[in-house]
Order: structure tokens, then sequence, then C-alpha cells
């Protein structure tokens, strides 16, 4: 065997080998996955809250996330503020024990919805880089805001404004 | 052209050398980033109390007086971040 096809038999391998590595973490700009396909379903037992057409946050939690817990007083004014101007928000647990995100949004006793990604799907799809990490969805369903862990009022300063912009734009 | 012949070998075999490697690092796994990694939603053990090294505060104590004993240093212990990898 000549250099030449060593050379290339090890591009391929190589090529081969990477493209099993490659990551399909969803960007600004990509769509935001459907709740109910992947297998989202309601902590409360009510069915998950109707996103087509709507300004979405999603935030993405766990029972174990420290910063997860201190963001949820910040979202409960976020929901109260915005939501009767159409938000629609939901927080997805992506607790491997249903009973833990359950003690938890009870404890907690958030105004928006919290809703429980059972089978990691949804949360594999989206491949959230930290937690807590919130997603910015437009009406037309494009993620437009991505804000990975939660740093207190600088947070939610940031996540008022872009809410602004987003319920401010029509269909 | 026996010194062409022997120039070629002596670059030809680092190379080999080299190409091999790389195809038994990528093809073997080793750069398999799946493998090594936990995703931030996998951490839910990682972030459990009994994984902190110091949730007892006599042991703690203990093991600080062995090092302060044996090393003549005390203090430096202790980072930041909860274990969910999440600040």
């Amino acid at each position: 065997m000549s250099l030449r096809n060593l050379l290339h038999c090890a591009a391929a391998l190589v090529a081969l080998s990477c493209a099993t590595i490659s990551h399909a973490q969803l960007k600004v700009g990509d769509t935001f996955p459907a709740f109910t396909p992947n297998g989202v379903v309601s902590l409360s037992g009510a069915p998950a809250p109707a996103t087509a057409g709507q300004v979405v946050l999603v935030d993405f939690w766990a029972s174990w996330c420290a910063p997860c817990k201190a963001s949820f007083p910040a979202l409960a004014k976020i929901h109260t503020d915005f939501a009767p101007r159409g938000l629609v928000l939901a927080a997805v647990s992506i607790d491997e024990k249903p009973a833990a995100a359950v003690t938890f949004a009870k404890k907690l006793a958030p105004p928006f919805a919290t809703l429980h990604d059972r089978e990691q799907k949804l949360v594999k799809q989206v491949v959230v880089p930290t937690m807590p990490t919130s997603y910015l969805v437009d009406r037309s369903g494009k993620i437009r805001f991505i804000h990975e862990g939660f740093h207190g009022d600088a947070t939610d300063k940031l996540l008022r404004t872009q809410l602004e912009t987003l319920l401010a734009e029509k269909l | 052209m026996r010194t062409t012949a022997s120039s070629r070998s002596r670059f030809l075999r680092p190379t080999l050398l080299a190409v091999g490697a790389l195809v038994a690092a990528f093809s073997t796994g080793c750069t398999n980033t799946n493998l090594v990694r936990v995703k931030p939603w996998e951490r839910a053990t990682l972030a459990d109390y009994t994984m902190n090294t110091g949730r007892d505060p006599l042991a703690t104590a203990m093991s600080e007086h062995i090092f302060f004993s044996r090393e003549s240093a005390t203090g430096g212990r202790g980072v930041g971040g909860s274990g969910c990898g999440c600040n």
C-alpha cells in the first residue's frame, strides 16, 4: 500500500470517528422541539401548555441544582409580569427520579407550568450546556436567546429586555 | 539512489508512526467526548449530599488536624461549586 493510499484510509477513519462525536447542541435560530412528542409531561397532571404562536421561555431545571432553585422566585416574578401579555413559561425538570421533581415543585409552588422530561429525550435533543439553561423562543418557534446558568439580577434584567422585544413582535 | 531511498525511509517511518497513532486514537474512541464527559443533566449523583467530602464536621476537623500535624501547615481547603457543574 502506497503512502498516499495509507493517508487516505487514515483520513477516512478520522472523519468517520469525528462524525460520531459531533454535537447537535441547539443554538440561536434553531427550531425548539415540541414537548409532547418528546415525552414531556406536566408534573401537576395537567396537559403541557400550548406553545404554537406564543413567546415561550423554556427553563431546564433539576431538583439537585442549587442555581435552579435560586432562579425560581425570579422566574415567578417574570411569569407574573409577562404572562398577561402572552408569555408561556415552561420549566422542564430533567430529574431522573420523578418524586424528587414533584417534591421540589410542591415546595417552591411556582405559578408557571412545571413539566418533566421523563426519559430525558428533550434535554438530549436540545443538549443543554449547563444547568440551568433557559431558551427564549419567539412566536415562529425559533430560539432567539439562550441563557446559560442563572446569574441573579443580571439574568433577570436581560430576560426582561429580551421578552419585551419578543412580545412586541408579530408573526 | 541508495541515499534517496534511505532518506525516504527516514521520513516514512515517523510519518507512519504518527498516522498509526492518530488512527488508533480516533478509532478506539479515545477522542470520543461522549465516553468521558458526564452531561449536565446526568449530574444528580455527583450533586448528591453524600458526595460532599466535607459533610461531616468532625471528620473534617480530624483530617484537618492530621494534615496540620503531618505537614505543619493549615488552611487552604475548600473550593466553590455545588457539584452540578453549573457555576
